[in-house]
């Protein structure tokens, strides 16, 4: 991600006091212990021109939940920050689609790639085929569309271990899909469904690799970066 | 006459009854084929309107427009209803409806009742006090009678026998309607059921109902159905009892201008359902020479209580959140031990219990939205979902190995050095677990504890030997600049 | 004394929202709801027909179109078509529907198993909705008691081009000023899907619904 945001001239700062914006604290009924990361997420990235973030869950959870927090925490200067930060917080390819107007980024990668919805980017941030258009204008990709696109992986946060068997069910559906493609690899914008998928993948023995959009937009020789 | 009812206070956990009937291939196979055709079907007459997305805005404020003003539009519905020749009755919880659907019943001098499919009269397990109290209710909408013939559950709530196949479904009718040679096409068992209820419909003198809508201001009912058997219901009886939740009341008659658009296409995938019936109180030479509405509560209150469950309330009752649910896909309606299931069930049915059962029904979902997108009024099924979620971790207190393993992390993410240390920690603390594959790369088979349920069917990549931090850090030491802010 | 049921689910409600609702104020809120959906159909009145054509062939029903001279012409064929010869008509009924050699009863208010014996049923309706193929059917002269529309195997309705609308919204509207009559919409014949989604025709209802509509 940060190599192509430089190959688009971007200045790329990485605060290093970040870590967690507290989705599965929150998600699996951990309010309490979401509230302060929000306050930490804040204190952190306050005066950005933009936040760039790698997983759409994660700006879902921003969207969707921190306005509600910081109503709960009540502090007025924390909400005001908030509302100054949360336009400019974008998922990746929200980031260059909506914000840049781009979708050809100046990638090759000459293999054959499916792309995995996530139900956040899909459903809650509302990407659309956003993601879509910037792979078609990779070069040399052969990107094939997978069955039940807006299907959920399974994983699902703390869903995947508390129900570990529907979620596999799921799982197992999507990684059919995938395996039905018969492509190389398959990519989304969402890190912890890659990973739940590769997961997947690796336990059948089965050479498929996931690869996280940015890998892809990032490659410049057709080499997968791990 | 009923099997075993599903209760949540009695049922087991989601991922128990999920387990049992994830071995089930047949109704795995039954409810993903239901769900298919009835979710293609719903896309297709969703997609002709256009104006879709303005009839959901507008059928979810009008529902939460509704439950702002419930005590209003009640007395309304009660004095209208009333003044129609109805007669009005109140019932704080399941019980007391019993009660008087009971007593109503014998005072009409009956000991039979013909009854259309009302999920509210499961919800309280009516047929099982009826029979208790020597009344023997007939269900008359298709799927019930298959379910009542053949002592199952209600899985789905427009749908209640999308689990089972046309053989099973004959099996049941030649062993209760003693009908040895009955064809196993859905024509001839349809053609069955009409035979074996028509003699019912034109005897039985007591109907019992439930009601899609109440209507405060003429004080009418709306049933919305597909078969028939609820007109013959509503019609034949001299005497005529529905049972209804308060939520189910609607303003004004206008309003099923909205819902009787929202409702068909979300439920059945049809532009209009085959009949809607729409009566008030009594209609001299036509229909019941008596009729009684059951207003009941039964926790709905609670959850009207509840600033952010409330809009649970606002749900029509329409099945597409199950349909659209992959969750509910993969296990079916009985995992959830309650008649409500699926993401609704998810929500409605602990907040039904007053979250006293049910706690790992919110737990039963990855949140991935598809119920919110589909349904018709718009509730926002993860955000109930999360809510509950945080009502069942303040109940399980502090201490659980979950709590301690939650607040440690939230610990961890409150600092950067712990972060970083933590990093760390995790690398050394992986190494046992960490076995390479065939491309030399680190992989966990297997984790203890809470986190066993991952490895059974997925690996986990260790973690990377250079995190992005390291990365970062290098880089900017070799370029001389400073780690970032 | 404890409280009855009635107050005490009143008094939740209204601890539960923290205010008294009165119906003037919610009057008024209702009036502000959004109603950001199609009211009115645009259209020319052929299209509209076409439409309702094309939604009742949908639900299999058959449509005849006929002139107001050629109705009872088209009655009589309807019913030869499915050989119909025991016909329940609704009181109110004009008697210009009714072709020779049909043998219809009057609904006097029959009995369940009479009703049961009568092959069909032939009635008005109060209007039809095209977008739905829907026939909205009142306890008015013409159309009669709802269990007169249901019990017979086979409906014939006659529905005059002129109460044809567009839309549910149109729909409702109309019908405002006549809501507290028995009503009843009718959407294809009786149907089911309740065996693998397999749609079904004929339940309990009426297994064959035609419409005639005059121009
Ligand atoms: S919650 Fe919504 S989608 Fe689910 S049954 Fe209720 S109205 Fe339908």
């Amino acid at each position: 991600m940060v190599r192509v945001l430089e190959r688009l001239g971007h200045t790329v700062e990485f605060p290093a006091g970040q870590t967690c914006c507290g989705q599965m604290h929150y998600n699996t009924g951990y309010q309490a212990e979401a509230m302060p990361l929000l306050e930490r997420f804040v204190a952190q990235f306050k005066g950005a021109e933009a936040v760039v973030v790698p997983s759409s869950s994660c700006v879902a959870m921003m969207r969707d939940h921190y306005p509600i927090m910081a109503e709960h925490i009540g502090k007025p200067e924390l909400t005001a920050e908030l509302n100054k930060l949360l336009p400019n917080v974008y998922e990746f390819s929200e980031f260059l689609t909506k914000r840049l107007g781009l979708t050809d980024v100046g990638a090759y990668y000459p293999h054959k790639v499916t792309y995995h919805a996530s139900c956040h980017g899909l459903r809650n941030l509302g990407l659309g085929d956003g993601p879509q258009q910037l792979l078609r204008a990779v070069k040399g990709i052969d990107l094939v569309e997978i069955a039940g696109l807006e299907q959920c992986c399974g994983f699902g946060g703390t869903f995947a271990v508390k129900n570990a068997e529907v979620s596999s069910a799921m799982l197992a559906e999507k990684t059919n899909a995938i395996l039905n493609t018969k492509a190389e690899a398959c990519t989304a914008c969402d890190n912890s469904c890659l990973m739940h998928i590769q997961g997947a993948l690796h336990r059948q023995r089965t050479p498929v690799r996931t690869i996280h959009l940015a890998e892809i937009l990032a490659s410049e020789d057709g080499a997968v970066i791990a | 006459m009923s099997g075993t009812a599903l209760d949540p206070r009695t049922a087991p956990t989601f991922p128990m009854a999920a387990h049992k009937l994830m071995g089930d291939t047949q109704l795995r196979k039954n409810v993903r084929h239901a769900t298919d055709v009835i979710q293609n079907k719903r896309a297709k007459v969703v997609g002709e309107m256009p104006d879709w997305q303005g009839l959901r805005e507008a059928g979810k404020s009008l529902r939460e427009h509704t439950m702002k003003h419930l005590d209003v539009y009640l007395e309304q519905f009660e004095r209208n209803c009333t003044a129609a020749g109805g007669v009005v009755h109140w019932a704080r919880n399941g019980e007391e409806a019993k009660r008087i659907v009971i007593d109503l019943v014998k005072a009409s001098g009956s000991n039979e009742v013909i009854k259309i499919k009302s999920m509210t009269t499961e919800e309280i397990q009516l047929n099982t006090a009826l029979e208790a109290a020597g009344i023997r209710p007939y269900e008359t909408d298709l799927a019930e009678l298959i379910i009542q013939l053949g002592k199952d559950q209600p899985s789905h709530i427009v749908v209640p026998a999308l689990h089972k196949n046309r053989q099973q479904i004959r099996e049941i009718f030649q062993r209760e309607m003693n009908l040895p040679d009955l064809g196993n096409t859905p024509q001839d068992l349809a053609d069955a059921a009409r035979l074996f209820l028509r003699e019912k419909f034109l005897k039985v003198k007591t109907g019992v109902s439930g009601a899609n809508f109440l209507i405060a201001e003429t004080g009418g009912v709306c049933v919305v159905e597909s078969e028939g058997n609820g007109r013959m219901c509503l019609t034949l009886p001299e005497t005529l009892i529905t049972i209804a939740g308060i939520d189910k009341v609607v303003p004004r008659f206008q309003d099923l201008e909205v819902l009787l658009q929202l409702l068909p296409r979300s439920a059945t995938g049809e532009r209009m359902n085959p009949y809607n019936s729409v009566w008030t109180g009594v209609h001299p030479g036509d229909g019941p020479k008596a009729f009684h509405v059951i207003l009941m509560d039964n926790a709905r209150t609670e959850i009207l209580a509840d600033e952010e469950g409330r809009q649970t309330l606002n749900c029509i009752r329409c099945g597409a959140c199950q349909n659209a649910c992959p969750v509910y896909r993969q296990t079916g309606g009985h995992a959830y031990g309650s008649v409500y299931a699926g993401p609704i069930g998810a929500i409605l049915t602990p907040q039904l219990q007053e979250m006293h059962h049910a706690q790992t029904l919110p737990y039963a979902s990855s949140l991935c939205g598809a119920c919110y997108e589909v349904c018709p009024v718009k509730i926002n099924i993860p955000e109930v979902l999360i809510h509950l979620r945080n009502k069942v971790v303040k109940q399980n207190g502090p201490f659980g190995p979950e709590a301690l393993a939650m607040r440690g992390m939230a610990m961890i993410f409150r600092s950067e050095a712990r972060f970083r240390a933590a990093q760390r920690f995790g690398r050394m603390a992986e190494t046992p677990l960490v076995r390479k594959d065939g491309n030399g790369e680190g992989w966990i088979g297997w984790l203890p504890g809470l986190l066993g349920g991952w490895t059974q069917v997925r690996d986990l990549q260790e973690m990377p030997k250079e995190t992005f931090r390291d990365w970062w850090e290098k880089r900017a030491d070799a370029k001389g600049g400073k780690h970032g802010n | 004394m404890a409280t009855d049921a009635r107050t005490a689910i009143l008094s939740k409600i209204r601890s539960a929202l923290g205010t008294k609702a009165t119906p003037e104020a919610a009057a008024a809120a209702w009036a502000g709801l959004p109603r950001d959906y199609v009211r009115v159909s645009t259209g020319t009145k052929s299209e509209l027909i076409e439409r309702l054509i094309d939604r009742l062939h949908d639900y299999d029903a058959q449509v005849l179109e006929v002139e107001a001279t050629d109705l009872k012409a088209g009655v009589a064929k309807m019913l030869t078509a499915r050989g119909a010869t025991k016909m329940l008509i609704p009181l109110g009924l004009s008697n210009a529907l009714l072709p020779e050699g049909v043998d219809f009863t009057v609904d006097t208010g029959l009995s369940a198993a009479e009703l049961d014996a009568c092959g069909g049923v032939l009635t008005e309706a109060t209007l039809a909705i095209a977008e739905t193929g829907s026939l909205v059917l009142q306890n008015v002269a013409g159309q009669g008691r709802r269990a007169g529309s249901l019990v017979p195997d086979y409906h014939l309705c006659v529905v005059d081009v002129a109460k044809v609308v567009g839309t549910v919204p149109e729909a409702i509207s109309a019908l405002q000023a006549t809501a507290g009559l028995a009503t009843t919409f009718i959407s294809g014949p009786s149907a089911t899907a309740d065996i693998e989604m397999t749609r079904i025709k004929g339940v309990h209802g009426p297994r064959f619904l035609d419409v005639i509509l005059v121009h």
